[in-house]
């Protein structure tokens, strides 16, 4: 039986083309990126190697760090919206009717693509005919700003359709993860007197520390790599404020045929993203994990 | 003594909070009534704008319908331009897709939880590191790649990126199931003599139906919606899918609102008809994918 089951010939077939796929498509791209950054190439001709020029050039670049900065502010927008979800995970997980309907009709958005979502939003931010412009005028609002073209407010309108986007499938993964809590626990702090609101702190919460750390990595790197709604919306623009790492390194290659440059772009973003996953993971690390099964 | 106090206590307190707790469940059911309207509207709104012509778009009001529905909106964008053919290239490359991802990870999964070899861990870590790699930094690399073996401009290099890049979540999903699912079957057909193909295709597979419907439907709904990839590496429009010809086409209509409404509703239908039917599939998920990790 042992003998079947460790055949190398067999492991190797059902193993290999797969290792290869991912080797190929994404180990390798990585590796290259971080390659090409070292080079001059505009993407047709003839790669040259200028060392670290490019990596120095990104360093001085102001609208490089601008776009940086619109990234973490979103990074960090994004992870403090999970204390919202969170919220509303609890009472959904707590004895509401119709619970599981509600976190369908939440993560609906989440479901759709960033391209028809960017497109609905752009028609709802819509200076004239838009539905947010009409409901602030009935409201008796007047000179609503034109959402999109104001560089002050551009990256608030656009968080909001990411925010619409993504709150469902946060609630779901808590709704999940408090479900997932034994009721003989928060039945005995019950009965010790505890209150509804010190069961939530001091027992749901903690418990599900595990849990809260993923999502504070998907929102953060989540956000470090947001790109398709912005380039829809409003392409980086008014005059790049709403510009983002991704949507900036599209630009500088894919516009302005600076393939170094924006393979250096690529490599920052591999690694600002490792790093923040590494750097959540170890600031909130517990000595031991919480067990209560 | 104590005990008993405290049951007695618990039970005086909760008569007290019965009151208070009837008005603080009337406040959350509606904060979490508004916020499912939050997430519908805005579709609802799509709808009923996909079914007016211009004139009613501008003079009636947002959530009203007009007397006569304007279902000749889908007809005209559905034949007069290239959403048709959008569509088609979206459903081919999805389910090529889906499938080679899905047959893939479940060979992974099974030789990862059922056969014996060394790199076993290593080769899972692989994949699993897969999932925190940013799309965008393999993107210059990507382009490169494809361009020297010709596969720009054609949708070869969207279903390798797709299975690629779904692999680690796909066989995260597996896995859970893998490791819970009995063994005693399979050792009785080992016992048999039965090889591995056949044991993987007629007793692991069928097994598994559930859990790669489950899985089939996440990659389906994160192919449907790519964007960059397809953006980035086809330029001849017969090629295109869905995201990126709805993106080009609405570029185009921006004032022919009915058109835009008709053709983004199009553009979501298969997701929500999927939604509708498999919620609670899409639901687990979507759970499954994310905080197993």
């Amino acid at each position: 039986m042992d003998k079947v089951m460790s055949d190398k010939r067999m492991i190797a077939l059902y193993v290999i083309p797969s290792l290869l796929l991912i080797l190929a498509i994404i180990y390798l791209p990585i590796v290259l990126t971080g390659y090409y950054g070292l080079m001059e190439w505009d993407g047709i001709s003839k790669m040259t190697f200028i060392g670290l020029d490019n990596y120095a050039t990104l360093l001085q670049d102001e609208k490089f760090w601008s776009s940086v900065n619109h990234s973490l502010l979103f990074a960090v927008l994004s992870a403090v919206f999970l204390i919202v979800y969170m919220a509303v995970a609890l009472v959904l997980a707590g004895r509401i009717r119709g619970a599981n309907l509600f976190r369908k009709i939440y993560l609906i958005p989440m479901l759709l693509s960033s391209v028809a979502i960017a497109q609905l939003w752009l028609k709802i931010y819509h200076p004239t005919t838009g539905i947010l412009n009409d409901l602030l005028a009935s409201l008796g609002f007047k000179n609503t700003p034109e959402w999109l073209a104001d560089p002050s407010v551009v990256l608030g309108a656009l968080f909001v359709p990411i925010l619409w986007q993504y709150a469902g499938f946060y609630i779901l993964i808590y709704y999940a993860a408090f479900k997932n809590i034994p009721g003989s626990l928060v039945e005995a702090a019950r009965i010790d007197g505890a209150s509804s609101l010190q069961i939530a702190l001091r027992i749901k919460v903690p418990l599900i520390a595990e849990v809260i750390k993923v999502t504070i990595v998907l929102a953060v790197v989540g956000s470090l790599k947001y790109f398709d709604l912005i380039y829809v919306m409003t392409d980086g623009g008014p005059n790049g404020a709403s510009e983002v790492m991704a949507s900036y390194m599209y630009h500088k290659a894919f516009r302005g045929f600076d393939f170094g440059y924006g393979s250096a772009i690529g490599f920052f973003l591999l690694l600002i993203c490792l790093v923040a996953t590494w750097g959540i993971r170890k600031l909130t690390a517990t000595k031991d994990s919480i067990q209560y099964s | 003594m104590i005990t008993a106090n405290k049951a007695l206590n618990y039970r005086t307190d909760r008569t007290s909070r019965k009151i208070g707790g009837r008005i603080g469940y009337g406040i959350l059911y509606t904060v979490l009534v508004l916020a499912a309207a939050v997430q519908l509207l805005p579709l609802v709104w799509l709808l009923f704008f996909s079914l007016k012509n211009s004139q009613e778009v501008f003079n009636l009001p947002p959530f009203a319908l007009p007397s006569k529905l304007h279902w000749e909106n889908y007809e005209s964008v559905w034949s007069q331009s290239n959403i048709s053919r959008y569509f088609m290239n979206s459903v081919w490359i999805t389910l090529v897709s889906v499938v080679l991802t899905i047959l893939l990870a479940s060979f992974v999964t099974f030789a990862i939880t059922r056969m014996r070899w060394k790199l076993r861990s290593f080769v899972l870590g692989l994949f699993m590191v897969g999932l925190m790699i940013p799309v965008h930094s393999t993107l210059i690399p990507l382009f490169n790649l494809f361009q020297k073996l010709h596969l720009t401009d054609s949708q070869v290099s969207l279903i390798l990126s797709y299975t690629a890049f779904n692999l680690p979540i796909t066989i995260m999903i597996l896995l859970g199931f893998y490791y819970a699912l009995p063994k005693e079957v399979e050792e009785a057909a080992l016992m048999d003599g039965c090889s591995v193909n056949r044991i993987f295709f007629q007793i692991v597979l069928p097994m598994t139906a559930s859990v790669i419907v489950t899985a089939g439907i996440i990659n389906m709904i994160y192919n449907w919606n790519e964007f960059i990839f397809v953006n980035t590496f086809i330029s001849s429009d017969h090629l295109k899918t869905l995201t990126v010809g709805v993106q080009n086409f609405v570029g185009q209509y921006t004032t022919n609102w009915g058109a835009v409404g008709a053709t983004l509703m199009i553009s979501i239908m298969p997701i929500l008809l999927a939604f509708f039917l498999l919620s609670n599939r899409i639901v687990e998920g979507i759970a499954a994918g994310s905080v197993k990790g």
